[in-house]
């Protein structure tokens, strides 16, 4: 159920050659712009024999509009750090962060308020709900801080309490909500002010695995609704696998690759993302769309399967139809054609 | 190692024990060495006296203009509080109660409350009401405001914290002492003592609160676009509802304590002037029947405020009709307020409680005491010279003078004084010889002490010990600290009746610590014991200090070892608390993989789990220490002969500045110990790789 929109080209938010040095004094090395022309590999080491802690370092990427973009990285990665910054609860040493072309860095304290409150919504790992507050409350609380009146602002909030599945515990207060309500109540209120950009800060690592899988789900089935872009952080790869549009990987600040995820699992870029996606077995990431032999042409008359089919479900249909079927993306319009021939041929280029 | 006694700091104790040795064998010639010249004493309270004398010339008319100012809301209170019937004054509190944590606590109140009826002394509770009814919100609001400041500017803190630890320590007497002088005397300077003690717990209630709050919470806030005002306001505030109720539970508490102390001064004619006025008569039976007053409007506060706070965060169910339903309450008790209003015009009994209609429980009291003092004569008078004779007498003055026909029965003779030491320096090599040099130093130190006692030890060797004590558990800081610290106690002239206090103080600790850790030990694996000493260890919380004392006058009169046991009784309270908390929340894996490798229950306690409970423990002797200081000061008022003793003259005779240098004294003292034993118990801690909460 993923995000079967062929991409939009168009940039909603832009990360670029960012650094997160904690420490006093470590603008210093920022101060020139000679610093822009070096390793960052080399440099972050430079800055950490100095005992500044480097959390992010040079990082740079796009997020599209409409796109389910997943930053994976382990503890210490600097993964939340970086949608800290993004959202400016922590200030970034330098770079810039364009929203819609405008950069984050120069907004004033109330430029970003009111950017808050109209174009961001976050969603928190340990939900961030305010205890004394009751479901409706929570959710219609940034529309409270924007000065709604009563009415309008509950209005809201029982829409997307729908959206959300939610009916019927309006009035429960957080504590007695289980972790996977409360998070939906997380989720409900980040998007009441009807937010552009939405961020998700680990934000089913706290649930139990079961809990987890029906939440990625659920926030696929959201997200095919609301259409917003969408920077979700995990330490999950097998989520990242499961909900990206494209996704990067991070290590120790740094991001290693960005890619849609098959990308990654046919080309890892090194030994570390190796480390990840060996393990993933391929005929469940490949997609129809992803085995489709260029050089053959279309047959009208071949099966047609959907774009996103994984291979898996595919097999049997290669193993009987030697001329191969032919997939369609969701308006029904060929792409191409794909065979057992053409699924060897994908697999072979991911082992090299 | 070659050998263990080379070691640098072992050296450095021989060497102080030496100093000592020689100072005492030739106290007779060097007199300045053991006893601190008189010439030298600098005239600090002289100054003092000097000083605020001509200040009160310049600016006395300000101070006695603020007096005048705040004596307005309190004769307004005591307006209210006297012109109201007392049955409607007891609906109210009850139906408070009611809303605060339920009927239970209703039934108490309305029993608690109509007692203080039914003895005839409704008015002067009321009195006492009044002032802590007026004094809270001050302290709150005073509490709060640096409580905010304190936690969005580090600065502030900086120099809040410490203010509020010189506030915490100086011994409550000591506070009335400038307040009398600049205020004039009468109910304001007990209200303006009390602002000033109980404002403290809600500044650090404050802050603990704000800084408590998650980051996520704060964060999402933030998300929501909450600009910096509704981030607190709407945020941040209420996320901390509880802490900041409990602030004020334990700000209202502090303020009733400190009304009551204040009654010393007179002029009030509240419930404490009553209390103190048949203790000072020795008519103990009436005190107790007062006393309880006190310990009853106490309990009944500290259950309704912290009644608001524990409730707090359980979720007001239900959505509007409810908001409704409370509003109708408010409704019903204004409309019931007015009937009882009206009953009680028409019914006289109602409003004002005749007084031969009062009981007078006071003669049996006495009665029952004097013949419980009658029948165990023998019993209490064995205890208490054998308490004397034993414990309080060697530590006082040495096994060298305590020690004789008339006590001991003999006279110690010069087979006595080798046996002494030389079982003493025995015991301590064969602990060098295994490498225990704490051990070895602190017995040599401990046979000194016990031979010649506290207050025969030179100063300047205390001076020494215990500087280089702090030395080595804090480093130079806190050994400065103690050195210039109790440096000023000696230059002022204060360390002989220092001593005594401490000596009382110290055996009271020693014990509490002992027994009451052992006490706590056995309620953390026995919940039966546990539940019997709960609800023991809170009253003694709550119950004002002075009212402690009473019973104790009763059977034992006036005198140190009277002042032992009060504060014995009051101090043993954390020791027991924080050895049965640390005992249970230990890490149940640590304690699940002892048993699984087979210790015993014994060694599972000694060897696992007070090891790992130390830091708590540790703490809890803090808190014992701090506990036996407060009371000490209370046990003023039973003839010790301590610093107290020279704070509570300073009060009753007006010489501010001697009262005022020794209740700076006592705070020093508290100040020093209370740094010591929490750096111990930190540095435990850090080593256990434990947080204490």
């Amino acid at each position: 159920m993923k995000n079967n929109v062929e991409l939009s080209k168009q940039i909603k938010l832009s990360c670029r050659n960012l650094w997160k040095v904690y420490g006093d004094n470590s603008d210093d090395f920022f101060s020139n712009n000679s610093y822009s022309q070096e390793d960052p590999s080399i440099l972050s080491k430079k800055i950490t024999e100095h005992g500044h802690i480097v959390a992010n370092a040079d990082v740079s990427f796009d997020v599209h509009i409409g796109e389910i973009f997943v930053i994976m990285g382990l503890s210490g990665s600097g993964k939340s750090t970086i949608v800290r910054c993004l959202s400016r609860l922590i200030e970034p040493t330098v770079g810039k962060i364009l929203l819609d072309e405008e950069n984050l860095l120069g907004k004033s304290e109330k430029e970003l308020i009111e950017i808050r409150r109209h174009k961001m919504g976050m969603v928190f790992q340990n939900f961030g709900l305010l205890p004394h507050l009751n479901v409706i409350e929570n959710i219609a609380f940034p529309l409270k801080l924007q000065g709604l009146k009563e009415k309008e602002r509950l209005e809201k909030a029982v829409r997307v309490i729908e959206l959300v599945g939610l009916n019927g515990r309006e009035n429960n207060f957080p504590m007695e909500l289980s972790g996977g309500q409360q998070q939906r109540v997380g989720i409900a209120r980040s998007l009441a002010v009807e937010p552009d950009v939405w961020f998700l800060d680990e934000p089913f690592s706290a649930l139990d695995p079961l809990i987890r899988k029906q939440m990625q789900d659920e926030f696929l089935r959201i997200q095919s609704l609301q259409k917003k872009s969408v920077v979700f952080i995990t330490h999950d790869f097998q989520e990242a696998l499961r909900i990206a549009d494209r996704m990067a990987i991070m290590r120790d600040g740094q991001i290693v690759q960005i890619g849609k995820p098959v990308d990654l699992i046919l080309n890892p870029k090194d030994n570390y993302i190796r480390d990840f996606t060996k393990d993933v077995p391929w005929e469940s990431v490949l997609k129809a769309s992803d085995i489709i032999d260029k050089s053959q042409k279309i047959l009208q008359k071949a099966e047609e399967v959907p774009f996103d089919m994984p291979v898996a479900k595919m097999l049997p249909l290669l193993s009987k139809k030697s001329v191969g079927v032919v997939v369609v993306d969701q308006a029904g319009k060929k792409l191409g054609m794909a065979n057992a021939q053409s699924f060897v041929t994908a697999l072979a280029t991911a082992e090299n | 190692m070659k050998n263990s006694i080379f070691e640098k700091n072992t050296l450095t104790w021989i060497g102080i024990i030496f100093i000592t040795l020689i100072l005492l064998i030739f106290q007779d010639k060097w007199v300045w060495a053991s006893k601190y010249p008189r010439e030298l004493i600098v005239p600090f309270s002289d100054w003092i006296n000097f000083s605020m004398e001509k200040f009160i010339e310049q600016f006395g008319w300000f101070f006695l203009n603020i007096s005048w100012l705040l004596s307005w809301p309190i004769i307004g209170a005591q307006w209210l509080l006297h012109s109201l019937p007392w049955i409607v004054v007891i609906f109210l509190v009850c139906f408070i109660a009611i809303l605060s944590s339920g009927v239970r606590l209703a039934l108490f109140t309305l029993s608690a409350t109509f007692y203080m009826v039914l003895i005839g002394y409704w008015e002067e509770s009321m009195n006492t009401l009044a002032l802590v009814i007026i004094s809270v919100p001050m302290a709150v609001f005073i509490g709060f405001g640096l409580g905010v400041w304190g936690f969005f500017s580090k600065r502030a803190e900086k120099v809040i914290m410490p203010i509020l630890d010189i506030f915490q320590t100086v011994p409550t007497f000591a506070y009335l002492l400038p307040i009398l002088l600049l205020f004039g005397f009468g109910t304001v300077v007990g209200l303006i003592a009390s602002i000033l003690y109980s404002f403290p717990p809600m500044v650090r209630n404050t802050i603990l609160g704000l800084k408590r709050v998650p980051d996520h919470i704060i964060e999402s806030a933030i998300m929501s676009g909450a600009n910096t005002k509704q981030l607190f306001w709407q945020a941040m505030l209420p996320s901390c509802k509880k802490q900041i109720l409990l602030g004020i539970n334990q700000s209202t508490m502090a303020a009733l304590s400190m009304v009551i102390i204040a009654a010393i001064i007179g002029g009030t004619a509240d419930i404490g002037w009553e209390v103190l006025y048949y203790i000072r008569k020795a008519e103990v039976g009436q005190s107790l029947v007062v006393g309880l007053v006190i310990a009853l409007m106490a309990i009944i506060i500290d259950r309704i405020t912290s009644g608001f706070a524990l409730n707090s965060d359980k979720a007001v169910k239900g959505p509007k009709y409810l908001k409704n339903m409370r509003l109708n309450y408010y409704g019903f008790a204004i409309l019931v307020s007015i009937l009882l209003f009206i009953v009680a015009s028409f019914f006289q009994v109602l409003a004002d409680w005749p007084y031969n209609l009062s009981i007078w429980v006071s003669s049996y009291i006495n009665n029952f005491f004097e013949t419980f003092v009658k029948t165990f004569r023998t019993e209490i008078k064995l205890l208490k010279t054998y308490t004397l004779f034993f414990i309080m007498l060697p530590t006082k003055i040495g096994f060298q003078q305590a020690v004789s026909p008339f006590t001991w029965g003999f006279q110690l003779e010069m087979g006595h004084k080798i046996f002494y030491f030389m079982s003493f320096i025995l015991g301590a090599l064969w602990f060098l010889k295994n490498k225990k040099n704490e051990i070895f130093i602190f017995l040599l130190l401990l046979m000194i002490f016990l031979y010649f006692g506290l207050t025969n030890m030179p100063w300047l060797s205390l001076l020494l010990i215990y500087s280089f004590f702090a030395w080595r558990v804090g480093g130079y800081k806190l050994a400065l600290g103690t050195f210039f610290g109790l440096g000023f106690i000696v230059v002022v002239g204060m360390w002989p009746e220092a001593m005594i206090s401490i000596y009382l103080c110290g055996i009271a600790v020693v014990f509490c610590f002992i027994v009451g850790t052992s006490l706590g030990i056995w309620a953390a694996h026995n919940s039966v014991v546990s539940s019997i000493i709960r609800p023991i260890n809170d009253t003694l919380q709550t119950i004002p200090l002075f009212v402690i004392l009473i019973p104790f006058v009763m059977l034992f009169k006036i005198g140190d070892f009277t002042g032992l046991l009060a504060i014995i009784i009051y101090a043993i309270v954390p020791s027991i608390r924080y050895a049965e908390n640390g005992i249970r929340n230990l890490p149940s894996e640590v304690i699940d993989a002892s048993t699984m490798m087979g210790s015993t229950k014994m060694q599972l306690l000694f060897l696992v789990k007070i090891p790992l409970a130390l830091p708590v423990i540790m703490l809890g002797l803090n808190q014992t220490i701090m506990y036996g200081i407060a009371m000490l000061v209370i046990a003023a008022l039973i003839g010790t002969n301590g610093l107290e003793q020279i704070v509570f003259i300073g009060l009753t005779d007006g010489n501010m500045g001697k009262g005022f240098i020794a209740g700076i004294s006592m705070a020093i003292i508290a100040m020093i110990v209370d740094r010591i034993t929490k750096t111990i118990s930190e540095k435990r801690s850090e080593a256990l790789g434990l947080s204490i909460k």
